[in-house]
């Protein structure tokens, strides 16, 4: 005997290259993951987030005033949206997240201005995500210092000089201290949930195929919506589990305000552990073994960790990419338990977000049903 | 209700461009024990699983229990009890656990006592609790017939189910059958196992997805008008290669010591072997034509007309 035989290693190498190229899902996988990975990282991400809906509320209209909008535009961090009546219409759009930041102009902000008493604009800023808003925010008071420069001639340039004639009060929202853990510790209950819950019933389909015990299950009188709803139901229990962990943990070792009710968190948990559960049952009626399924898991778990809002602030990426992640349901999720325990957040306020996880799991459902063979055809 | 357990025709199915099975007309009584045959990849797996409901047939059609094999399959799904070819029970549950399960998907209304008494008869009510993976062959065979009887069928569709089993083992299974029969459970049973193809009330004979033969034993033996003999002594594998392009001889096969010589032509097969005998001092005797002699000789005539050649 050799120590090492060419031609035997030759025979290894020839059978692994053959099994490969037989497995069509693991190639695909080979191929597509480095390009979705390059795809998300090179363009959808971007950690200095601009173009974000910014409202107006103008109690006070002039020449001073429009021009800190312009500047406010000019300066690409805010993209005006739109004007709002009173501080209650701000406070929703901001609470639903259909707006990152709210200008408010007090009455007598002109007047005030010109007699040099220094009034002050008001920014209210929807802080849960701090990496999101902080660039702009600081945007915002290097405008103060210039935009009104050029406005201000003749008699009134005397308040043009130091420091500025007029005051941007800061209100960030939701997480005032602009803790990160805040924003990170809930986004990561969604996280875990998706990878465990696809993870678990992607294999738990594949498991009964590459044992065989598939076709015993085929001939029985079992349907599928019962073998499916079946085979969720365990899963449900441990995703709750996991997340009293998660909300466990956030309470007493991160201190995350829980402003919301805990009777909205649960059930948010339990729409999207359905939702998820869903992914996991189609994927697993797609792969044919369960490697495949882990292979598949990963596929789904990419976006959903980089495009959901989790990672990197969901209005930094392009709008195409903002198109995928609204497909996603981690990315409501993540807007839910947020929207939750950081906001305190009603149903009202929350229904933006429930309806496309309802929505999805029930397109998913039909998938997996259709997907689902009754024979061994 | 109809006579037959079992009544297709015509079955057919193709994957890819491969048509495994091929136009199969079968009748099973009820209560019948009916042997199906055939060499390995000849389409037993793929006719059983249209009959059952689990693939459904490119062209045919049939009753199952006078349920229609193509609309019916629920019906026939709960009456109907089938042993993969494989065991299919869930290695990771325990015996107990495998009955149970089994016993409530079939929604039966006495589940307990009923998985309790399946035990006791199986003889395994001892280890009830132990993990089925842990099993030897023998006796997963029996769990598994054992699962497939749980909710009464009036019909019993096995695939191979004495693979891999000792003959003991498989003795007591074919008595275990014959009891069901008797009980007007009806049985379609592949196999390999030329005994076993014997203690069948019917026959059929399938190669290459074509069912070549059907009836009992005695009639499919019959139909091929072989006459059989038996030369003895060394040297049969020379004696066989001379023997191959000898008038008269179709077929020869070695048993042992022996070689059985047949062909259709009994007169010139007979005129042959005396001249052999005689030339090399070989004791000559006239021998029943076996089952396990047809079937050999269906599958080479079969493989001449249908096969490529290559078999798998």
């Amino acid at each position: 005997m050799t120590l090492f035989s060419l031609a035997r290693w030759w025979g290894i190498v020839l059978k692994e290259f053959l099994q490969l190229r037989r497995d069509r899902i693991t190639f695909g996988m080979i191929i597509g993951l480095p390009i979705v990975q390059l795809a998300l990282f090179g363009f959808a991400i971007n950690a200095d987030p601009r173009h974000m809906p910014t409202a107006v509320v103008l109690h006070d209209h002039s020449e001073y005033t429009r021009s800190f909008v312009t500047a406010m535009r000019q300066s690409t961090y805010f993209d005006i949206a739109g004007s709002l009546d009173s501080e209650e219409a701000a406070r929703a759009a901001l609470a639903q997240g259909r707006v990152q930041f709210v200008l408010m102009v007090p009455p007598g902000f002109t007047r005030e201005l010109l007699r040099g008493e220094r009034p002050a604009l008001l920014i209210e800023a929807d802080a849960t995500d701090p990496a999101a808003t902080g660039m702009a925010l600081a945007a915002a008071g290097e405008i103060a210092q210039s935009v009104l420069r050029h406005d201000l001639r003749g008699p009134d340039s005397r308040l043009a000089g130091q420091p500025a004639p007029f005051e941007v009060r800061v209100h960030r929202l939701y997480n005032p201290e602009g803790n990160s853990q805040y924003n990170t510790v809930p986004g990561l209950m969604g996280v875990i949930l998706t990878m465990t819950m696809v993870m678990m019933t992607g294999l738990a389909m594949t498991r009964e195929r590459e044992r065989g015990t598939m076709e015993n299950l085929l001939a029985t009188p079992v349907r599928p919506i019962e073998v499916m709803t079946g085979k969720i139901i365990p899963y449900i229990a441990i995703g709750l589990i996991q997340a009293t962990i998660i909300l466990l943990a956030a309470r007493w070792v991160f201190h995350v305000p829980f402003t919301g009710s805990l009777v909205s968190i649960y059930c948010a948990a339990l729409l999207f552990i359905a939702a998820t559960l869903t992914v996991g049952i189609t994927l697993s009626s797609l792969a044919q073994n369960q490697l495949q399924a882990m292979q598949l898991t990963m596929f789904y778990f990419l976006p959903n960790i980089l495009l959901s809002g989790f990672m990197f602030p969901f209005r930094g990426m392009p709008q195409w990419a903002q198109y995928i992640g609204n497909v996603l349901p981690l990315t409501h999720f993540n807007r839910l338990i947020r929207g939750i325990l950081l906001k305190g957040n009603g149903w009202w306020d929350l229904w933006p977000s429930i309806w496309p996880l309802l929505l999805f799991t029930a397109v998913v459902m039909a998938i997996a049903v259709k997907f689902y063979r009754r024979t061994l055809d | 209700m109809s006579d037959y357990a079992i009544d297709v025709q015509g079955l057919t199915k193709q994957f890819g461009d491969k048509r495994v099975v091929d136009g199969v007309s079968l009748q099973v009584r009820r209560g019948e024990i009916f042997g199906f045959l055939g060499p390995n990849g000849s389409g037993k797996t793929t006719s059983i699983r249209m009959m059952c409901g689990l693939l459904t047939p490119d062209a045919g059609s049939g009753q199952c229990l006078g349920y229609d094999i193509r609309s019916q399959a629920d019906e026939i799904k709960r009456r109907v009890g089938y042993m993969t070819q494989k065991f299919s029970y869930w290695d990771d549950l325990t015996l107990r656990e495998n009955l149970d399960f089994v016993a409530r998907v079939y929604q039966m209304p006495d589940r307990r006592e009923r998985v309790e008494r399946t035990l006791e008869e199986l003889g395994l009510a001892g280890r009830a609790r132990q993990l089925t993976g842990s099993l030897s062959g023998g006796w997963k065979q029996r769990l598994a017939l054992a699962a497939c009887l749980l909710h009464e069928p009036q019909l019993l569709l096995l695939d191979e189910p004495t693979a891999g089993v000792d003959p003991t083992a498989r003795r007591d299974f074919w008595e275990e059958l014959h009891r069901l029969a008797a009980r007007g459970i009806s049985v379609l049973v592949s196999t390999h196992y030329m005994d076993e193809a014997e203690r069948c009330h019917k026959l059929a004979y399938i190669a290459y997805g074509r069912l070549l033969a059907q009836g009992t034993a005695d009639e499919i033996i019959a139909a091929q008008q072989l006459a059989t003999w038996t030369l003895y002594g060394d040297g049969l594998v020379e004696l066989a290669q001379t023997l191959r392009d000898a008038p008269g001889v179709e077929q020869t096969v070695a048993f042992g010591n022996a070689l059985h010589v047949s062909g259709r032509d009994a007169a010139t097969l007979e005129i042959t072997l005396r001249e052999l005998a005689q030339q090399q001092q070989r004791r000559l005797e006239p021998a029943q034509t076996t089952l396990e002699d047809v079937f050999i000789y269906m599958m080479k005539r079969s493989a001449d007309n249908f096969g490529s050649g290559a078999r798998p």
